[in-house]
């Protein structure tokens, strides 16, 4: 049985040299623009750096994706169409997609160039996956933080490409590739512009011994004294539904689904996806560190080590998520 | 392309006597032209409503409205995959697919694109169009510019776009249903809680700042979207379709009230303002000019 393959991510080239020394066995990023969904300031990738990591990378035997997976904007299709140009002439691994149109044009364009389904499209079932593997040739599918187990299992015994799965690090408590929270709440959204919660919407502001957080205008989170307070992510907000406030969507948490890796592989799994482009070079050295360790021991038949990894996550609490039925 | 009015399909679980009686009243009294009907927030609610469906689609048919079926917007589960590939199969109506599961399903055949599939550019829009997609329902979050070069490329396509000009917005949809999670359950024991609230439960901030709206699975904005006032620009773009989401209240005046202006008989402004009168909510148009979906830009 062959063992998961495990994807790493990249925001700088720094991060994507600490991931392939971890052991990661692939690495994603983006470019440095509006054609990835983790256009932050000061991250990603110029061609240059791309051209430096696939080097890097594939003198290590670690493959490079590029993930050009925000939605082009009509009448100005040209950046999203140079990016897989610019991938396929780079020699990367694979582009992660999710715009049909943008598909339909790497096929055709780059008959050779290996298509990943990001997140971002949102295929939660069999018949939009075959879809995007009949229309497309799409290989592998980046599965939605949507469905438990035990579905991914029934999903993986239909369809005949690889899927992947997200295992460590932010978790979307929507349908990837469907909110508009941060479009509705300050104009910019992570299907066109590759932007959630922006930061440049968000202000603190002292209250007394209080700390209120914003996100275009809106108050997102009031943190009381000694109480740490956290970066106001739109859907991990305290808010006021009924009774008093309360985290109604979900709590400030990070998904950790190491315990479940026996499980994932049972479903037929082929890849773990490790979240956090955003994240610096330390942070990505020890979370994939700690997975290969546990992959490795998984695969040499012994029990998944519990490797603590407290420190790591946000707001100090781990989630499973979508992956177990009580979540919901 | 003559320009039309679309009802969506009811978003909110309303006691099936009710969503009936609506229907009825729709059927009768709304200058509307096409009906879109279906459960397609959460599987569990559909067959509530199931036992009537039959019963509405004739009655709105018989008063002459075009009666569209809507998909489910998030279908993971065996039970959802199946009762999607029923609704396909069935012959009561053109399909709007809110999945691409069900867009898959539908190809080769005229169908309809929902505003929950993802059409951001006109290389979608074509690719579409050329498996048999008669009209697109754009996505809320889209500004004036983006819906210009898709009502201009639908047009050459021979494929209707549409635009929402009334009601709230959708924004997310998740596997977690927050209805039961305000409420301390969980979706599996949720005791249709959604069902105390036929306009949806209302979101504050910390604040007290109104902000959003909670229906089930999906989170939808508390701002009710009104485009009256944009219109003449839209329908000067090429869009041909304007749809009303319906909201508790009285939609066969809001019907009225956009049918009016989509015949030049009522001033666009006018109308919003007069509407805005009429819902627990004030009314955005902020996607649509390119800004904060939350705004009302004048």
């Amino acid at each position: 049985m062959d063992n998961f393959e495990l994807i790493c991510p990249a925001g700088t080239p720094a991060a994507l040299r600490a991931a392939v020394d971890a052991g990661a066995d692939a690495v994603y990023l983006g470019f440095r623009d509006e054609t990835n969904a983790r256009n932050f300031p000061g991250l990603n990738f110029t061609r240059q750096d791309v051209a430096d990591a696939v080097d890097y990378a594939h003198a290590r035997r670690v493959e490079v994706y590029v993930a050009i997976n925000t939605y082009p904007q009509a009448g100005n299709l040209g950046p999203w169409q140079k990016a897989v140009d610019d991938a396929a002439r780079l020699k990367v691994d694979a582009v992660i997609l999710a715009d049909p149109g943008l598909l339909a044009y790497a096929a055709k364009r780059h008959p050779d160039l290996r298509l990943h389904l990001s997140v971002q499209a949102s295929a939660a079932n069999v018949e939009a996956i075959r879809l995007y593997r009949d229309a497309f040739g799409v290989r592998r599918v980046v599965l939605p933080r949507v469905l438990t187990v035990p579905e991914i299992a029934k999903l993986n015994a239909e369809i005949d490409i690889e899927t992947e799965v997200f295992v460590f690090g932010g978790l979307c408590p929507m349908a990837e590739g469907r909110c508009s929270l941060s479009s509705y709440a300050t104009g910019l959204s992570p299907n066109k512009q590759g932007v959630c919660s922006p930061a440049n919407h968000v202000r603190y502001e002292q209250r007394g011994g209080a700390l209120a957080s914003t996100l275009g205008g809106f108050t997102i989170n009031v943190f009381g004294e000694g109480e740490q307070a956290g970066y106001p992510t739109l859907c991990k907000g305290r808010f006021v539904a009924g009774d008093g406030p309360a985290y109604l969507f979900e709590e400030p948490t990070s998904l950790n689904a190491m315990d479940l890796l026996p499980e994932l592989k049972a479903a037929g799994v082929r890849a773990l996806k490790i979240e956090g482009r955003q994240r610096g070079k330390a942070y990505i050295a020890a979370v994939v560190r700690a997975y290969r360790e546990a992959l490795e021991s998984f695969a040499a038949g012994r029990p998944v080590p519990h490797i603590d990894l407290q420190a790591m996550v946000e707001g100090g609490t781990q989630t499973t998520g979508a992956y177990t039925r009580g979540w919901r | 392309m003559t320009a039309s009015l679309t009802l969506g399909p009811v978003l909110f679980n309303w006691p099936v006597d009710r969503w009936r009686d609506f229907y009825a009243r729709i059927a009768d009294e709304a200058p509307v032209d096409t009906v879109i009907v279906g459960e397609i927030v959460c599987f569990k609610r559909a067959p509530f409503f199931a036992e009537a469906m039959g019963e509405v689609i004739e009655r709105l048919s018989a008063a002459g409205k075009t009666v569209w079926l809507a998909s489910p917007i998030l279908v993971g589960s065996d039970r959802e995959r199946s009762a999607m590939r029923d609704l396909v199969e069935s012959d009561a109506g053109l399909v709007e697919a809110n999945d691409m599961g069900a867009l898959a399903l539908l190809a080769g055949r005229p169908h309809a694109v929902g505003p929950t599939i993802n059409v951001y550019n006109e290389a979608t829009l074509g690719w579409m169009a050329g498996r048999g997609a008669v009209a697109v329902s754009l996505p809320a979050e889209l500004p004036a510019a983006t819906v210009a070069v898709l009502a201009k490329a639908g047009r050459e396509l021979g494929v209707e776009t549409e635009v929402q000009v009334w009601g709230r917005a959708p924004l997310a949809i998740s596997a977690r249903c927050y209805h039961a999670r305000a409420h301390g359950l969980h979706k599996d024991g949720c005791q249709f809680v959604c069902g105390n609230d036929p306009d949806g439960l209302p979101v504050t901030t910390m604040d007290g700042q109104p902000f959003l709206t909670v229906n089930g699975t999906q989170t939808m904005s508390h701002g009710c979207l009104c485009l009256a006032a944009e219109m003449p620009a839209l329908l000067e773009m090429g869009v041909s379709r304007f749809r009303l989401s319906p909201q508790a209240m009285d939609m066969v005046r809001v019907a009225e009230a956009f049918r009016a202006v989509l015949d030049g008989r009522r001033d666009g402004a006018e109308v919003a303002a007069e509407l805005g009168g009429q819902i627990a909510a004030p009314l955005v148009n902020g996607f649509y000019h390119d800004t904060a979906g939350a705004l009302r830009v004048a």
